[in-house]
């Protein structure tokens, strides 16, 4: 393999960058930024160079360096090197490095401008890290890091209350996960006697029976894990929360890391979860991916609908890995995180123009005031809803065509109506924030944002367009099925209709309803008309279903209520009997013994000669 | 009547009494000093009776030792009385229970 130093160097430059700004530059804000930048930049650059050497499957596929070893466990810090991780190497490299640039434009007026990028760095650092890991115990470091350095980016402003909430609502909800996923670890660890996946592999491969019974258990605690980072029912609301960030952290958060960490993490292990796990994987994905569709047509603060939607998106994702599909779960979360950054960063522009207004209620006719906005905007809108020849079409159709082919039809239209209520909510989303009449006197004095931020969204506008049929699916198909030809790009781009036509006209059908109806209703709306026509539904939505009052009531109740019992014990019992019984016989006895204290010299004498005799009794009295 | 070992050590055992009784009963500093003085003698006695009756010279040369270290005993207990007395213009054991919490 050549340039086998190149993956370390990719790996730990944020983190220097990170160091080195925390160190010494945090007074000087633009070195800060460039150093942030750059080490994401030369990241991307370096991985291009490392993948034309390379190629997509390097001829060794790890590159290792041992850690520790503790009796029968081995541990390294390695990197894997295959088409997955190259290629997600470049996603978050690529669309991070977007993302950084942008956020130079964005938070150029924080007082913590240093601070915002070495968390950056911190967090480019940690996701890279469960990319290439080539082991559990590292995956897991790093997925632990990643929950740190989002906890810290969430919590950017703490000085708001609530930003602090949603900062420590994600990081407790993703350790509930990651939990699960430490039980799951240790499972596998103690069935299989390793944790490296090449190993874990080739014996599942020689005998995929070795689990054994437990193998559907051992899967579900990985498979939680997932659900945690890549906020899935029933620990999805964290997601929505980590809005409380700045605008670039949520696109770093939804696009390119952390959440996608958890789908990343389900291919990387595809060969431990057997067909019941798969099973339940797909249904959770499915359920998510409506739930939070349907959520998502009544909220009314742009970040919020587009973290609703890019839930439902990982809901896609998840559901592609449970039936057997990581190529089009690959697929989609690399489209995904084109469009979802593009939309993220065109929605911190608006917010940015709007002096901080998230109410898409308050916006509107954006298009001759912010035409870049608008156009990548509308991009973004068109490619995750699905609308050919954009790269969501191809993704989101490669999933209901693995749907179909796995002959699951109840997912497939389940699948459709979440592209069908896709279009609409980001219709409604784009026709009441970018169209129609000005709503506000703010909206109508809007200016473009400047172009270090325009023109990060020009570049993933590009991808988000042709992601589709750049030929990302077959390189992830070359990892997860090799031997199937390579398609030249016209064959690409008409792959759904050859391959599966039918799945492709019901998504369109579903697609071409959710945006004609959105277009009916929100055409020329001032407020939403939805609410009357669906009465308790729609504040159900508006509401999310009331999860997070549901789990208010029951598990926080009990939660705090476990948390009362312990904390009586431990005051009364532990405090109270145990350590004060012991403090107040020691307490009793000191006084006892002070008495003996007298101070009169002769009083001692006289003790010490009653001592000596006692003693000469007892030596020569026998 | 012949004087044996036995009363010369009766004789030690009576002196050493009398200043243990001295030591605890007494008040005055001075004389429990000298009641001190008095139990180091008796066991000088019985040293030198012992050494006297078994023909070994070990137990007088303990003796000089003891009339040694009582020299020196007495100059500086001596002086720490005096010093004691002009501090607290007492001598009396009662006065001198400041180490008492």
């Amino acid at each position: 393999m050549k340039l086998e130093l190149l993956p370390w160097l990719i790996l730990f430059l944020p983190l220097l960058a990170a160091g080195g700004i925390t160190l010494f530059t945090l007074r000087y804000r633009t070195v800060s930024a460039l150093l942030s930048i750059g080490a994401i930049v030369t990241g991307f650059v370096l991985s291009l160079v490392f993948i034309n050497a390379n190629g997509w499957q390097p001829s060794s596929a790890e590159s290792i360096a041992n850690w520790l070893t503790i009796g029968g466990l081995h541990v390294d810090f390695g990197l894997k090197l295959d088409a997955l991780s190259l290629m997600m190497l470049l996603i978050v490299t690529g669309v991070g490095g977007a993302i950084h640039i942008y956020s130079f434009g964005y938070m150029h007026a924080d007082r913590s401008f240093s601070r915002f990028f070495a968390f950056m760095s911190l967090f480019t650092f940690s996701m890279l890290g469960i990319v290439l890991a080539n082991n559990f115990i590292e995956l897991f470091i790093f997925w632990e890091l990643v929950g740190v350095s989002s906890y810290l980016l969430i919590g950017f402003w703490f000085e708001k209350p609530s930003a602090g909430d949603a900062a420590k609502k994600a990081f407790i909800v993703n350790r509930l996960g990651d939990f699960g996923f430490l039980l799951g670890i240790l499972m596998v660890w103690g069935l299989l006697g390793s944790l490296n996946f090449t190993v874990l592999q080739n014996k599942l491969t020689a005998d995929p029976a070795v689990l054994g019974g437990m193998a559907t258990v051992a899967a579900l605690l990985l498979f939680c894990g997932a659900v945690g980072k890549s906020a899935q029912f029933p620990l999805h609301v964290w997601l929505p929360d980590a809005m409380e960030g700045p605008t670039p952290v949520s696109a770093l958060i939804h696009a390119a890391t952390m959440v996608a960490a958890g789908v990343y993490m389900l291919c990387r292990i595809l060969f431990l979860l057997n067909a019941d796990a798969l099973h339940v994987i797909a249904w959770i994905g499915g359920f998510t991916a409506l739930l939070a569709a349907l959520i998502a047509v009544q909220q009314n603060d742009i970040k919020r609908i587009l973290a609703y939607s890019t839930l439902s998106q990982l809901g896609y994702m998840v559901m592609s890995v449970g039936l057997a599909g990581p190529t089009p779960a690959m697929f989609h979360l690399t489209t995904h995180a084109f469009f979802k950054a593009l939309l993220f960063l065109g929605a911190g522009s608006v917010i940015h123009a709007m002096h901080d207004e998230q109410d898409i209620w308050k916006m509107g006719r954006l298009q001759k005031k912010m035409p870049v906005t608008f156009w990548t905007f509308l991009i973004g809108t068109l490619a995750l809803s699905g609308v050919p020849p954009f790269s969501g079409f191809y993704s989101k159709d490669s999933i209901l065509g693995q749907a179909l082919s796995q002959g699951n039809y109840a997912l497939f239209i389940l699948g459709a109506a979440v592209a069908g209520l896709t279009a609409f909510y980001m219709f409604r989303l784009f026709y009441v924030a970018f169209l129609g009449k000005p709503k506000t006197q703010a909206a109508e004095h809007v200016h473009e944002s400047p172009a270090v931020m325009a023109w990060p969204l020009r570049v993933l506008a590009v991808f988000a367009v042709i992601g589709g049929v750049i030929g990302v699916s077959q390189t992830y198909a070359s990892q997860f099925s090799p031997g199937e030809a390579r398609e030249s790009f016209g064959q690409s781009l008409v792959e759904p209709l050859t391959h599966s036509p039918a799945g492709v006209l019901v998504g369109l059908a579903f697609i071409a309803a959710g945006f004609f109806a959105a277009r009916a209703l929100y055409r020329d709306a001032a407020s939403d008309p939805l609410p009357e026509k669906l009465g308790g539904l729609a504040t159900a939505m508006k509401h999310k279903f009331y999860f997070d009052e549901l789990y208010e009531a029951t598990f926080i109740r009990a939660h705090d209520f476990i948390a009362a019992v312990m904390d009586w014990i431990d005051r009364w019992l532990v405090e109270g009997l145990c350590i004060g019984l012991v403090r107040g016989g020691t307490d009793l006895s000191g006084r006892a013994l002070r008495l003996v204290q007298t101070g009169n010299l002769q009083t001692y004498a006289f003790l010490f000669v009653l001592g000596v005799a006692v003693v000469m009794y007892f030596v020569l009295g026998k | 009547m012949h004087v044996g070992l036995e009363h010369y050590l009766t004789v030690s055992f009576l002196l050493f009494g009398l200043g243990l009784l001295g030591v605890i009963m007494r008040r005055n500093l001075l004389v429990i000093y000298m009641s001190l003085e008095l139990m180091l003698n008796a066991a000088n006695l019985a040293l030198v009776s012992f050494s006297r009756f078994n023909n070994n010279l070990n137990g007088q040369i303990l003796v000089f030792f003891i009339i040694t270290v009582a020299a020196a005993e007495v100059a500086v207990g001596l002086a720490l009385i005096v010093a004691l007395y002009r501090k607290r213009q007492s001598a009396h054991v009662e006065d001198l229970t400041s180490m008492k919490l």
